[in-house]
């Protein structure tokens, strides 16, 4: 008996687990909203050092963008990661994995043609079209605001 | 003389020797079930080298070294390298032998490289046409995912339908000898594809080019699984040994008693989180020139089949959206040289 194509991908479905989406989705849940936590923790700190509110956002970033990339460079967040999975992807902590990432491990072709040509392979395409969206979203502002 | 009888089959009357094997593995691998039976585990899955590339290249060349050792051959008596491994280029093979002096044939059969070296190099000596060949192929965990996949450090998760590419290597020397397992016949793989296109479920991929093989074997040699004490598939893992296992179920042809796969065997599935089990060349390298080889000298395994898969896509036709075509070849081994 011959098994078409289309029948085979019904087979392939119906033998391939599903994400465990009740274990993976609270864990994102929970990791995230920690980060986030964390960040209104450093926000209040710094606002309490006598910042003022958007030196204190800006500081915050820095120091969770910091933080991620040091972990990154322990190895510790891709373990985080693996656990928490959106939930470290999501907030900024993940962009500056992104980045750190391929710096680590294209460093072996050189600094020019690994570290430099590939420190944007995971994040930039979300440059490319963040900025993108972002200039669609100006000239739609614009345009409402004519009138 | 090999003798053929048909398209795809090849029965090798002087069913030449495997006279010594050897696998290396990393880590992860020296922690799995099968741990007592590699010859070299590196705890450091570097080997002391700068990069990955080189690591596994090293590892390719300990693979060959100690087959060398443990046959009690130098590397001038080898006439031939049959060697291949998942890397751009095959550049573990050909870094990692270049230092030998030895004719060298490179491969590239995705995972299916063991089984397709193997057959080669035993065709080579069925037809007199060397005395000592070696049949080796690896794969790094590390270099693996760096090309085909994301960074190491880069936080993700994996989907569970995925597979954890063998840091591993095995070398096998075959010859003429008195001396079992013997290489009693090869089927060359075609080339299938039934449309798949998820990159993290190869399994799936692979499995209809499995059943192809296998059934063309058993079809064109008149024998049925039942007549093996083991049908040993290279790295389908879970989910695509429970594919194989259907689609053979609809060709009338049960499978369930004597099959293993290797991607199986050689990880604790569960214990070691590597989802659906172990994949690359060094997989069934690894598993086949160590403890199944034991097994048929130790004549607890009698005939085997052993059918390496391999996934024959690249970043770029997966990127274009191409689905993935699978190979199997297989390769039959027994402790007796038949009639």
């Amino acid at each position: 008996m011959n098994i078409t194509p289309n029948e085979y991908n019904e087979m392939a479905k119906k033998a391939s687990p599903g994400t465990k989406s009740y274990k993976t989705i609270p864990a994102a849940f929970l990791v995230g909203g920690l980060i986030c936590t964390l960040g209104q923790l450093l926000n209040n700190v710094y606002m309490d050092a006598g910042m003022s509110k958007d030196t204190a956002s800006t500081v915050t970033s820095i120091t969770l963008i910091f933080a991620a990339a040091l972990l990154t460079g322990l190895n510790l967040y891709n373990k985080i990661a693996k656990f928490a999975g959106a939930g470290t992807l999501v907030p900024i902590t993940g962009f500056s994995n992104g980045v750190v990432s391929p710096a680590l491990e294209f460093k072996s072709e050189g600094y020019v043609l690994g570290l430099g040509a590939k420190l944007f392979v995971i994040a930039g395409p979300v440059i490319v079209y963040g900025i993108t969206a972002s200039a669609v979203y100006g000239v739609i502002l614009y345009l409402f605001k004519l009138y | 003389m090999s003798q053929r009888i048909s398209k795809d089959t090849i029965l090798l009357t002087n069913a030449p020797s495997i006279l010594a094997s050897a696998a290396v593995v990393g880590k992860k691998e020296g922690e799995g079930p099968l741990a007592r039976h590699f010859d070299i585990i590196y705890d450091d899955t570097t080997l002391g080298e700068e990069t990955w590339e080189k690591s596994e290249s090293k590892m390719q060349k300990s693979a060959v070294e100690k087959a060398l050792e443990k046959a009690n051959l130098s590397s001038s008596e080898i006439q031939l390298l049959f060697a291949g491994d998942l890397l751009n280029q095959c550049i573990s093979s050909s870094y990692g032998l270049r230092d030998f002096d030895i004719p060298f044939y490179g491969l590239y059969g995705a995972c299916s490289t063991m089984t397709e070296s193997l057959g080669l190099a035993s065709l080579f000596a069925d037809n007199g046409l060397l005395d000592y060949g070696v049949a080796v192929t690896s794969s790094h965990f590390c270099s693996a995912e760096r090309q085909f996949r994301l960074p190491l450090e880069y936080g993700g998760q994996r989907p569970p339908t995925s597979q954890w590419t063998v840091t591993g290597s095995g070398a096998a020397i075959v010859g003429q000898s008195g001396k079992p397992p013997y290489v009693r016949g090869v089927t060359i793989g075609k080339i299938i594809d039934m449309g798949i296109k998820d990159i993290n479920n190869m399994g799936a991929a692979m499995a209809p080019a499995a059943h192809n093989t296998i059934k063309t074997f058993l079809q064109d040699t008149n024998t049925r699984p039942e007549d093996y004490d083991l049908i040993l598939t290279g790295d389908l893992g879970k989910v695509g040994s429970d594919l194989l296992i259907d689609l053979l179920k609809h060709d009338q042809i049960d499978l369930s008693g004597v099959h293993q796969d290797c991607g199986k065997l050689i990880y604790d599935l569960e214990a070691q989180d590597v989802h659906a089990g172990g994949s690359g060349c060094g997989c069934c390298a690894s598993v086949l020139c160590s403890y199944i080889l034991k097994r048929i000298q130790e004549g607890v395994l009698h005939n085997v089949l052993v059918i390496a898969t391999g996934a024959l896509m690249s970043t770029t036709s997966f990127q274009q959206g191409e689905s993935i075509p699978g190979i199997a070849h297989l390769v039959y081994l027994s402790d007796s040289k038949g009639s």
